[in-house]
């Protein structure tokens, strides 16, 4: 469902993205995993024609992101890291306009919005402006809003941050659930380790543009002889705390230390 | 068609929802309209060239059409900054109809803007001076909508370029700016210094304003055709402009 065989981005001198390849299964539920900068949003980026690739093959659902871009942006749909809602429509206003935009056909559209919006505990809320939602609130609706159109592919970047445990586990449940009943590939980024433990049929471990490791949750495990994924994480990725946004001069910084290390 | 019209529903409700926005920027015009047109009026009729509200009102209602159209189409850094942009991006839909869509929803409240700006001038003293005001009023809505429309699609062709909000001065400064004062809007254009002249004529707002001016007051200088035309062949252009840049977006 999803190929990416030497995939590399960089920009300016400095290179995000280093020579990737995998390649996830229909109906398989995948994670991406990797401290801040490694460089996942980056690869989703390119995976959803938002950004083009400085070299490397991509193809989804079998058409290429660069090439055939209509039929790409058919088969998935997304949680961005970042916010994507329009903070001065309500919530119902944001469902619709995404329906018209996915062209999902008018009869049991209601039904459909109002049975996704009540999943998400938002129904009662549906004519409340979205800037008057809390963070959670509004993760809970892009959550509801990816799945809208019946994608065949979901990405999800860093879809449960700022959630409680709660909403976390129904979330979960619920993708679990589409999963299964739809085959609906899942493409997801986090930094809950036990939550890819918990659901991830296969992970990938980025770091610094690089796949470090993959495999499922055990092997992983066994390969770093640690008990816990989380273990398994720092021990590949190591401890050190990496910046959340590095600035265009940390960014430089960074891309020279790193070099310098390599030579 | 759905595309655009979405788009453009989306940002007729923006607009209609943020009273605040409309309200604080009819201060602007509102100044000007009084403070220039009590406050030059003198000097104006005494040198010879009659009422001078009757000439600034067209003016000001341009003024007011270009600023909120410019400020409408650079909004889309806003979207940008704050991610709803993205949306419209993976979306599948053809990029050209999503611009559309933004840009004749943001031609639109600039229009009513400019006639929310129109029923203002009246207070000032303003009054039209045609036999048949219907038909002129209705030319009149046409003009602000061509000018709403070449600078709302400038806009956003500016912003498809800018990934961030320092710009933004920029554009105030070197493009807003010069445009509004540069246009005629709040001197004629007879008797000016050559190279004054030529700048007034490469400036579109110019052929705005003189539009308005010929449909509300019957004072055009130029040909209402010419106007009409150089406007609509100006915004076509820009649009087709902004149209490439707004399809080779990357976020
Ligand atoms: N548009 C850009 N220009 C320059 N550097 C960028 C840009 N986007 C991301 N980066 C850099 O690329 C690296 C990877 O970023 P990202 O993919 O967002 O990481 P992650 O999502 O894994 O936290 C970071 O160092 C980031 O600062
Ligand atoms: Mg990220």
């Amino acid at each position: 469902m999803i190929n990416v065989s030497n995939l590399i981005k960089k920009f300016g001198d400095f290179t995000a993205v280093d020579n990737i390849s995998f390649n996830v299964d229909k109906g398989e539920i995948f994670a991406f995993l990797g401290p801040n900068g490694a460089g996942k949003s980056t690869t989703i980026k390119m995976l959803t024609t938002l950004l083009d690739p400085t070299s490397g093959k991509i193809e989804i659902n079998g058409h290429s992101p660069q090439i055939n871009k209509h039929e790409v942006r058919n088969s998935f749909g997304i949680v961005f890291q970042d916010p994507s809602l329009d903070d001065e429509l309500t919530a119902y206003e944001n469902m619709h306009f995404h329906a018209v935009l996915y062209k999902v056909p008018n009869t049991g559209l209601k039904e459909r919005i109002k049975q996704l919006m009540e999943f998400v505990e938002l129904w009662d809320k549906k004519d409340v402006l979205v800037k008057n939602f809390s963070g959670g609130m509004k993760r809970r609706l892009e959550i509801a809003r990816s799945f809208l159109h019946h994608p065949k592919i979901i990405f999800l970047d860093e879809p449960t941050l700022g959630l409680d445990p709660q909403t976390r586990n129904h979330m979960w449940g619920y993708i679990q659930d589409l999963n299964k009943k739809e085959q609906t590939t899942v493409f997801f980024t986090t930094h809950y380790m036990e939550e890819a433990d918990r659901v991830a049929d296969r992970i990938a471990i980025i770091d610094q543009g690089r796949i470090v490791a993959r495999g499922t949750a055990d092997e992983l495990k066994t390969q770093t002889g640690t008990q816990s994924l989380e273990d398994a994480f720092l021990q590949l990725t190591g401890h050190a705390i990496r910046e959340e946004e590095a600035s265009g001069a940390d960014r430089m910084r960074g891309a020279f230390m790193r070099r310098g290390g390599r030579n | 068609m759905t595309t655009i019209y979405i788009m453009w529903l989306r940002q007729v409700k923006r607009y209609l929802r943020s009273k605040s926005r409309i309200i604080g920027s009819l201060g602007q015009p509102i100044l000007y309209l009084f403070a220039l047109g009590y406050g030059l009026g003198q000097v104006f009729a005494r040198a010879g060239q009659g009422n001078y509200i009757e000439f600034l009102a067209p003016g000001i209602i341009g003024m007011s059409v270009l600023f909120t159209s410019m400020f409408n189409g650079v909004e889309m850094i806003w979207d940008r900054q704050f991610g709803f942009l993205k949306e419209t991006l993976v979306a599948p839909v053809s990029r050209f109809n999503i611009m559309l869509g933004r840009v004749l929803g943001g031609a639109t409240v600039a229009t009513l803007q400019g006639l929310i700006v129109f029923v203002l001038s009246f207070a000032a003293g303003f009054r039209l001076q045609m036999h048949n005001p219907v038909l002129y009023f209705f030319l009149a809505i046409v003009f602000m909508f061509l000018i709403a429309l070449l600078f709302t699609a400038l806009g956003t062709a500016i912003a498809s370029m800018l990934t961030d909000f320092q710009g933004f001065q920029l554009i105030m400064s070197f493009v807003i700016m010069p445009t509004y004062f540069l246009s005629g809007a709040i001197f004629p254009l007879v008797g000016l210094p050559k190279l004054m002249s030529f700048i007034t004529r490469i400036d579109p707002l110019t052929y705005g304003v003189d539009g308005l001016r010929g449909a509300l007051t019957a004072s055009n200088h130029f040909a209402l055709s010419l106007d009409f035309s150089i406007l609509v062949i100006l915004s076509l252009i820009i649009l087709s402009a902004g149209s490439y840049l707004f399809s080779k977006i990357q976020i």
